[in-house]
C-alpha cells in the first residue's frame, strides 16, 4: 500500500530529526545537527534491507518515490518565499563576503571533484533516481530492469 | 466575486499553492524548451521566477516571507517551508546508488570542514575591511558567510548588536539565493556532473536551500548526494561558530 511508503519515509524523518536534535544537545549546540541526513541514511538501510528480503512493494516504493518527484516543485516553492529583498539591498559588505565564499567554494568543489577521480559514467541507478526526483515518469530512456539493481549489491 | 475566489485560496491555501506552482513549471518548461531550445533546464528557469517572484511579493507587502506574505498565497510557505522540504529531501534518498555514496564519504567530511572555514574566513575579514574590529562581530558576519542559520545563533550566543546580525543573516540569504543561481551556470565549469563532485558541492557550499535549488536546477540526479552532506553543514557551522571560531578570532584581534 502506498501509505505504508509515505509512513516508512515519515518515520525515518523523525527519527532521523530526532537524533540530529539529540546530537545537538550532546554537543552543546542550539540546533539540529545532521537530522536530516541522518533521516536520508535511515532510509537508504531500509531500502536496502526491504530489497534484500523481497519485502519492497510496488505501493512502497510509489509512496517514497511520489515525495522524490516532488522535490523540485517544493524547491520552488521554497524559492518564492525567500527573503529576497533582503538579500537584494543588502549593501557592499553583504553582496562581497557572499560572493567571496561561493566563488571560493565554487574553485573548491571543482578541486576536490578532481582528487582521485575515477570512471566518470554514472551507473544506471544514479540515471533512474535523476528521472524520479526529475518528475520525469515519461520521455526517459527505459527504467534498469529491478533486477539488475538488487544484484549490485 | 474576486472577493469569493481569494477566500477560496485562503481557505484552500495548500492546494493552492500545488496549483500555482504547477502552473509556475508549465510556464518554465515551456520557456525552457521554446526560447532557450532545452538549453536552459525548466527548473532552473522555475527557481529563478520563484525568487523573482518572491522579490515582487517582499516589496509589496514589506515582509520577508516572499510571496507566502500575500494571504492568497500563503500555501507557498507551508509547502516550500522547512517541513516539507526536508520530507522531500530524504525521500530522494531513496533514489541513492550506496555504493557511489559511501566512495566519496571521505570526500564529503573533507568538503564539509572547508565549506565551514573558508566561507567564514571570507565572511571575517569582509567584516575587517569593513571596519569592525570587535571579535563578536567579526564572528557574526563571518558566521553568517557559513549560512543563513549559523550566523543569527552564533551572533545570539555572543550577544551581537542586531545591525550586525541583519548583516550576517542578509549575507547568508544572498548567498543561498547566489548558489540557487549560479550552480547551473558554474556546474561543467567546476566539474558537477558525477556524485562524488556532487558530495563535495553540498559539503562545501552548505546552505541547504542553496544546494538544494542549486542542483535541482542542475540536474535532478545530483539532488540525494548534495543534500546528503549539506544537511551536516548548518550543524557543524553553529557548533563551531561561537566556540571555536570565536575563540581564534579573539585571539588574533585581541
Amino acid at each position: 500500500m502506498t501509505i505504508f511508503g509515505v509512513a516508512l519515509l515519515a518515520l525515518c524523518t523523525l527519527i532521523g530529526v530526532y537524533l540530529g536534535d539529540l546530537l545537538g544537545v550532546a554537543l552543546g549546540v542550539k540546533a539540529n545537527v545532521g537530522g536530516v541526513g541522518l533521516a536520508m541514511i535511515l532510509l537508504i538501510a531500509a531500502r536496502v534491507w526491504m530489497l534484500r528480503n523481497g519485502k519492497l512493494g510496488h505501493g512502497t516504493k510509489l509512496g517514497v518515490e511520489f515525495w522524490a518527484t516532488m522535490y523540485i516543485p517544493i524547491v520552488v516553492a521554497m524559492a518564492a518565499q525567500q527573503n529576497v529583498v533582503a538579500a537584494v539591498s543588502g549593501g557592499p559588505i553583504v553582496i562581497i563576503a557572499a560572493t567571496g565564499s561561493l566563488l571560493i567554494c565554487f574553485a573548491f568543489v571543482a578541486l576536490l571533484g578532481r582528487i582521485g577521480r575515477r570512471t566518470a559514467e554514472t551507473s544506471p541507478e544514479v540515471e533512474h533516481g535523476g528521472s524520479v526526483i526529475g518528475g520525469d515518469t515519461d520521455g526517459e530512456p527505459a527504467r534498469p530492469a529491478p533486477a539488475l539493481a538488487t544484484d549490485r549489491r | 466575486m474576486l472577493h469569493m475566489i481569494e477566500h477560496v485560496f485562503v481557505e484552500q491555501s495548500l492546494v493552492t499553492a500545488f496549483a500555482a506552482v504547477g502552473a509556475l513549471m508549465l510556464i518554465s518548461n515551456f520557456m525552457g524548451k521554446r526560447l532557450t531550445r532545452g538549453r536552459v533546464h525548466g527548473s532552473a528557469i522555475a527557481i529563478v521566477l520563484g525568487l523573482v517572484l518572491a522579490y515582487v511579493g517582499g516589496r509589496i507587502t514589506g515582509g520577508q516571507k516572499g510571496v507566502a506574505d500575500i494571504p492568497a498565497l500563503a500555501g507557498i510557505g507551508l509547502m516550500g517551508g522547512a517541513m516539507l522540504r526536508d520530507f522531500a529531501i530524504v525521500a530522494t534518498a531513496f533514489e541513492v546508488d550506496v555504493i557511489e555514496a559511501r566512495r566519496a564519504g571521505l570526500l564529503g567530511v573533507a568538503a564539509l570542514a572547508l565549506g565551514t572555514v573558508l566561507p567564514f574566513i571570507v565572511g571575517a575579514l569582509t567584516a575587517m575591511a569593513f571596519g569592525y574590529h570587535d571579535a563578536v562581530s567579526i564572528t557574526t558576519i563571518g558566521a553568517g558567510a557559513v549560512t543563513y542559520i549559523v550566523g543569527p545563533v552564533t551572533g545570539a550566543a555572543l550577544g551581537a548588536d542586531s545591525t550586525v546580525m541583519a548583516l550576517s543573516i542578509a549575507t547568508g540569504v544572498t548567498k543561498a539565493v547566489m548558489v540557487m543561481v549560479g550552480t547551473p551556470l558554474v556546474a561543467r565549469l567546476i566539474g558537477l556532473d558525477n556524485p562524488r563532485s556532487a558530495m563535495a558541492f553540498g559539503g562545501l557550499m552548505g546552505t541547504v536551500s542553496g544546494v538544494a535549488g542549486g542542483l535541482a536546477a542542475t540536474d535532478p540526479k545530483l539532488v540525494p548526494y548534495g543534500a546528503l552532506t549539506a544537511t551536516f553543514h548548518t550543524g557543524i557551522g553553529c557548533l563551531v561558530g561561537p566556540s571555536l571560531f570565536f575563540l581564534i578570532v579573539r585571539a588574533l584581534v585581541g
